[in-house]
């Protein structure tokens, strides 16, 4: 069981915390809303702005094709980004907090 | 090992008793199957896929007009080679499954495989778990069919994943152990809460159960000619098998093969289909727009709007958004439950339990998504591929929604090089098939399991006081029980549409689920009378919505349509020089309408029409949940709940104190 009883609210308060928990909520909500955004773009696009849509790019490849296509590439990246960010970053905070509390 | 012992003699005791009942109504059913009555196969999932056929009255007046001779084609697997896939699969999944059996003996290692997942295995399991047949039949089928609006519906299933990567996979695991009532409990009262959580979890996996063993009974009839009732009880005692004995190691393992099965399986077909178009993409675009059969599909499709479009202009029409997805409102409403409601499906977050570290959660939702993403990726190249190779026309006159596009393909191409080639490709490509079906079942009964087994029984009924002897023997006993209601459910709902039932499910995850998990995780406010309200209001009113939705038969609805095509028909005879009569299949259409116009009465809750229009309520049952869960948690504060916020928040945060999660 628990070798070791926690001060949660004494962690919670501590500015490594403090610090960890300002730059991953403002990064996680930040991304998350942009890439709902830009999905929902898509659809609604679709619908409302099929004029755009039907431009021609590449031969007969259109606006909406590599505008749906980006999506997956948007994905991608965000995933890939956020991976980079959290372990430079995130996991690099939350390990000098746990080795403080273990001091 | 007399557990063991009692549980195999209970599942032979089952499967002798399930072949015994199979085996009477089996040759009715073959003969149906083989008739090519093929109305809805594989509904399994894809939510929109069957929904033509029955939604639609009003196109399907000018339709049967406008029918073109097709040369019928005739897709049946050699069944020889499939049946040998089918067992070298079985063979492969039932060692894993001995393997696993041995490893099994605490809790742990039956619900989160001892936490000994890695990040990659993890990621591969995810898409194994994710990716239904809907995905691999149902969208290369809608793309097949209506081009660019079958890829657009794609996408959200990937970028559901953003939501999980960001929002829940870490927290999950540093704050969870096995299941959604673990991470819900936390600090608030944990019987009542657990509860809930439970039906919750249990009703989102039926949901999707049905839909996945209706899909799997239809395609293994129509592919292999396995009667319907048996293929259920085949693959619903398979998915016993590994769960009972496996736990989540063998599904894990199950869903590993599938995943790889399926790369392998759409990557060649890629590439023999990008082959055919000399590997230049644009070329191959060009040939879809240049193709005269594209052409003749898609001026059909948009005479019905009444345009007049033919040549280039309909086939490039046929890259273009609004052959299918009609409704935008319809289209945002289902991608809300996408984007919401996959981060809230107890089997996947079910997977976050698995791994040592939230550093390996992150690796593993990351690697799943460019496996899904490359899927879907592939996915069009395989519609486009069939659209251009077998026609539109050829595809839906095997099945009317398209689903058997890719198995088409496969054979066609494997035919272009030697005819033992396409039967093994084709053969192949079923066994795909049926693995997929195996492992996203299996993941479901392990979520539904764990949710009775661990939150009802072990802690709402024996107040977490149980060993791990127990809490292993309850777990095994609730697969078993869990697991034989799913083939009872298969067999019961052959003939329902069951279509809806995964956007449904998906919808409840997304209102009901969802709101609950972010608000518990991040709002130091919520507790017990929150996690409640949200729980039941978003259930509830996802189920509502849909019981009053389009999605339900309207039998007024339906007769108010054949009428029309009856109609159309008459005029259509009465023009007809005299002495000649309709071709075969308007005579065909004209006679079923005729018997569907008597159609009267109202829909399963009493309407005679939907009362909400819109196929997925999301966008509405959604906001609901969300309200409901902030609305019950204020008026009824906890000052223990706020209390606990620290803690959780910290444990979500960083993962401290996680080793003592594991290990109670």
């Amino acid at each position: 069981m628990a070798e070791k009883k926690y001060d949660w609210s004494a962690i919670a308060r501590n500015p490594k915390f403090v610090e960890l928990h300002h730059k991953k909520s403002a990064f996680l909500f930040g991304w998350w809303m942009f890439s709902c955004a830009y999905y929902f773009l898509l659809p609604i696009g679709a619908a409302y702005t099929p004029g755009i849509f039907r431009v021609k790019v590449i031969g007969p490849v259109n606006v909406g094709y590599v505008f749906a296509l980006s999506q997956f590439f948007v994905s991608w990246g965000i995933a890939l980004y956020y991976s980079h960010v959290a372990n430079k970053d995130f996991d690099r905070l939350t390990r000098e907090l746990i080795d403080e509390l273990h001091k | 090992m007399t557990l063991k012992k009692i549980i195999i003699a209970a599942s032979l005791a089952l499967s002798v008793a399930a072949a015994a009942f199979a085996e009477e109504p089996s040759k009715a059913t073959a003969a149906a199957g083989s008739s090519s009555a093929m109305t809805a196969p594989a509904g399994s999932g894809a939510t929109a896929t069957a929904a033509p056929t029955t939604q639609a009255p009003a196109p399907a007046a000018t339709a049967p007009a406008a029918a073109a001779p097709i040369k019928h084609k005739e897709l049946k697997a050699n069944k020889a080679i499939t049946i040998s896939m089918f067992a070298i699969i079985i063979a492969v999944t039932m060692a894993v499954v001995v393997k696993a059996a041995s490893k099994t003996k605490s809790a742990a290692d039956f619900y989160a495989a001892g936490g000994g997942i890695t990040g990659t295995q993890n990621g591969w399991a995810i898409a194994g778990d994710y990716m239904s047949a809907a995905s691999f039949l149902g969208i290369s089928g809608l793309i097949s069919l209506y081009g660019y609006d079958g890829f657009m519906y794609s996408v959200g299933w990937l970028v559901a994943y953003i939501t999980v990567l960001l929002i829940v996979a870490e927290p999950c695991r540093n704050a969870g152990k096995y299941t959604l009532g673990d991470i819900l409990s936390f600090r608030t009262s944990p019987k009542p809460v657990r509860a809930f959580a439970a039906i919750s979890t249990v009703s989102v996996s039926t949901f999707y159960l049905t839909a996945q063993m209706v899909g799997a009974g239809k395609l293994m009839a129509l592919l292999v000619g396995i009667p319907y009732k048996s293929s259920i009880i085949g693959v619903g005692i398979l998915m016993v098998g590994y769960v009972v004995f496996g736990g989540m190691t063998a599904t894990t393992w199950v869903q590993i093969i599938k995943a790889g099965l399926l790369m392998t399986g759409a990557f060649l077909l890629s590439v023999l289909v990008m082959a055919k178009a000399g590997f230049n993409p644009i070329g191959f675009f060009d040939t879809i727009v240049s193709n005269p059969n594209i052409q003749d599909h898609v001026s059909k499709m948009v005479l019905k709007d009444g345009i007049i479009m033919s040549g280039m202009d309909a086939g490039q029409r046929f890259l273009e958004p609004g052959l299918y997805l009609k409704n935008p409102l319809d289209q945002i409403s289902l991608g809300m439950a996408l984007v919401l409601g996959t981060a809230g499906m107890p089997h996947i977050l079910m997977r976050f339990f698995t791994v040592p570290t939230a550093q390996a959660a992150r690796k593993s939702v990351i690697i799943a998504m460019f496996i899904i993403g490359g899927f879907y990726i592939l996915t069009t190249l395989l519609g486009f591929g069939s659209a251009i190779h077998l026609s539109p026309q050829g595809i839906t006159a095997v099945d009317k929604g398209g689903n058997m596009a890719t198995l088409m393909l496969a054979q066609q191409m494997g035919a272009d090089i030697s005819p033992i080639v396409g039967d093994l490709f084709l053969a192949f490509l079923c066994a795909v098939a049926f693995a997929t079906i195996l492992a996203v079942v299996s993941g479901l009964v392990l979520a539904a399991s764990a949710a009775i087994a661990h939150d009802i029984y072990v802690n709402v009924i024996k107040d977490g006081h149980a060993d791990q002897h127990e809490q292993v023997f309850a777990a095994r006993v609730t697969s078993f029980v869990v697991g034989a209601c799913g083939i009872v459910i298969g067999i019961a709902a052959e003939k329902q549409n069951v279509a809806h039932l995964v956007a449904l499910a998906f919808a409840v995850a997304a209102s009901g689920n969802l709101p609950v998990v972010v608000l518990s995780l991040f709002w130091r406010k919520f507790n017990t009378a929150g996690v409640i309200s949200g729980l039941v209001v978003g259930t509830v009113a996802s189920i509502a919505l849909v019981m009053v939705s389009p999605n339900m038969t309207y039998p007024k609805v339906v007769a108010a349509g054949a009428k029309k095509v009856v109609a159309a028909m008459e005029q259509k005879q009465a023009a007809l020089p005299p002495g000649t009569t309709l071709s075969e299949n308007d005579a065909k259409a004209l006679a079923k309408a005729r018997e569907d116009a008597k159609q009267d009465g109202t829909s399963m809750v009493g309407l005679e029409k939907p009362l909400f229009t819109l196929k997925n309520p999301g966008i509405i049952s959604i906001p609901l949940g969300f309200m409901a869960a902030i609305i019950g948690c204020l008026a009824f504060p906890s000052r223990r709940s706020e209390e606990m916020f620290d803690e959780v928040y910290v444990r979500q945060n960083t993962g401290i104190g996680m080793a003592k999660a594991i290990d109670h």
